[in-house]
């Protein structure tokens, strides 16, 4: 069978075994509203402070979010074999590693892209802001799912690699919490943000090219 | 059904070793496999038998020695589109079905000599198409991993221990299964505690716990 068939059974899989573990898919989204309304409750009711801290508070949280939900990504196929046959495959395993992110995006980040603008209403985000919000969720939310698969491909052979992960992961985090919160300010505060949008668009474009290879090769390093 | 002859294939061991936290499993094993032959290791627990498999299938790197496939090294062969694994971990997803498995497989390699309803009844799962694996006994989901040799087109099965968890009936339909995979010119590479009865095919033994 051809490449992108393989692609795509691959993508469609995932996205059945999603559907079939409805509940399990559905934590991340939970943990994203949960953690974003502690905030309120947590800072108290002060308008002003909630609606400057919006922007960080809701890419923090997706952050957090899209972390936990890491490690489903190769568990399962890790525990049960499929990874094994995945790798026997004669097709390259970056391309069905990348087809796993993709399912994984759609399963995770999708929805955080769906419940962040209530969530953005509910802080208080002024609403010139929201598109830039929306806009830097689908450049980023990707690149968080491409990078966390090189995390979750080195732990996912040891026992209990849930902390080692976050310490992987999330310094790699950083320049995208950085110029995502940062444009979704500048835009609420009505300035141009095309500067942020650019280095959020060379940060995508760099994580699907560089992410694949070395999760492939870190997975291969698991298997053994 | 009488498939033309065969391409002529091999894979060839030269002075293998495997060492494991400083313990010498085999060393200086030598095999070749071809055409019509089996291979089936033999050994106590914990010699190596596993460990050998691995290193076939290119999870652990062996500690000295090299395979040639064809006379080729492995990476520059076609060696993988050649091979299908049947571990002890099945490589089934519970939450599919049957049939969604073997697709999945399908999608992963060649089309082979059986579709996927005619390797189901093969090894008599037919009527379960629609189940989720999760239902299925141990025996029924060791049936389903080898029916995915029967769709794919490998010329080499490496199989660790076929017959766990399957019953009488099952060990002789799967030994009818491999006696035709190498009537049609593959190869086989097993290891099983269960005394293997093939008539005709060429069946080579190593032992692994006298390789030192």
């Amino acid at each position: 069978m051809s490449l992108t068939t393989a692609f795509f059974a691959v993508v469609r899989r995932d996205l059945i075994l999603a559907f079939r573990r409805r509940a399990e898919v559905a934590n991340p989204v939970f943990f994203f509203i949960l953690i974003v309304t502690l905030f309120p409750l947590g800072v108290g009711a002060h308008p002003q402070l909630l609606q400057a801290m919006a922007p960080g508070v809701i890419w923090v949280s997706a952050l957090l979010a899209v972390m936990l939900s890491l490690d489903s990504l190769f568990r399962s196929d890790f525990d049960d074999g499929s990874l094994e046959q995945m790798l026997l495959s004669s097709h390259p395993l970056t391309v069905l590693v990348f087809a796993k992110i993709v399912a994984h995006w759609l399963v995770t980040g999708l929805p955080l892209l769906l419940v962040a603008p209530l969530l953005a209403i509910f802080l208080g985000l002024p609403e010139q802001a929201l598109g830039t919000l929306l806009i830097t969720l689908v450049l980023a939310t990707p690149v968080l799912s491409l990078i966390g698969s090189i995390g979750v491909s080195l732990t996912v052979g040891l026992r209990r690699g849930g902390m080692i992960l976050s310490l992987l992961v999330l310094p790699l985090y950083v320049p995208v919490l950085i110029f995502a919160s940062n444009a979704v300010e500048m835009a609420g505060n009505g300035l141009a943000v095309d500067a942020q949008i650019n280095i959020l668009i060379a940060i995508f474009f760099m994580s699907v090219v560089l992410a694949p290879l070395p999760a492939a090769a870190a997975l291969k390093m698991s298997i053994s | 059904m009488e498939s033309p002859e065969p391409q002529k294939i091999s894979l060839e061991a030269k002075n293998l070793s495997c060492v494991r936290d400083d313990r010498v499993l085999f060393e200086g094993l030598n095999f070749k496999l071809e055409n019509k032959q089996v291979l089936l290791l033999e050994g106590k627990n914990g010699c190596g038998k596993t460990s050998l498999l691995r290193i076939i299938c290119g999870f652990r790197e062996q500690d000295a020695g090299e395979f040639l496939w064809c006379n080729q090294q492995i990476a520059d062969s076609n060696f993988y589109a050649e091979m299908a694994y049947v571990g002890h971990l099945d490589g089934i997803k519970k939450e599919l079905t049957v049939i969604e498995n073997l697709k999945m497989s399908l999608a992963l390699s060649e089309a082979g000599k059986y579709s996927i309803d005619n390797a189901l009844s093969k090894v008599q799962l037919s009527g379960y198409d629609d189940t989720l694996v999760q239902s299925l006994s141990a025996g029924q989901k060791r049936r389903l991993s080898l029916a995915r040799l029967l769709i794919t087109k490998k010329s080499l099965w490496v199989l660790d221990e076929p017959f766990t968890s399957i019953d009488k009936q099952g060990i002789t339909l799967i030994e009818s299964l491999m006696h035709e995979h190498v009537a049609d010119g593959g190869m086989i590479i097993l290891t099983s505690h269960h005394d293997l009865v093939l008539h005709e095919a060429n069946v080579q033994a190593i032992n692994l716990s006298e390789c030192h």
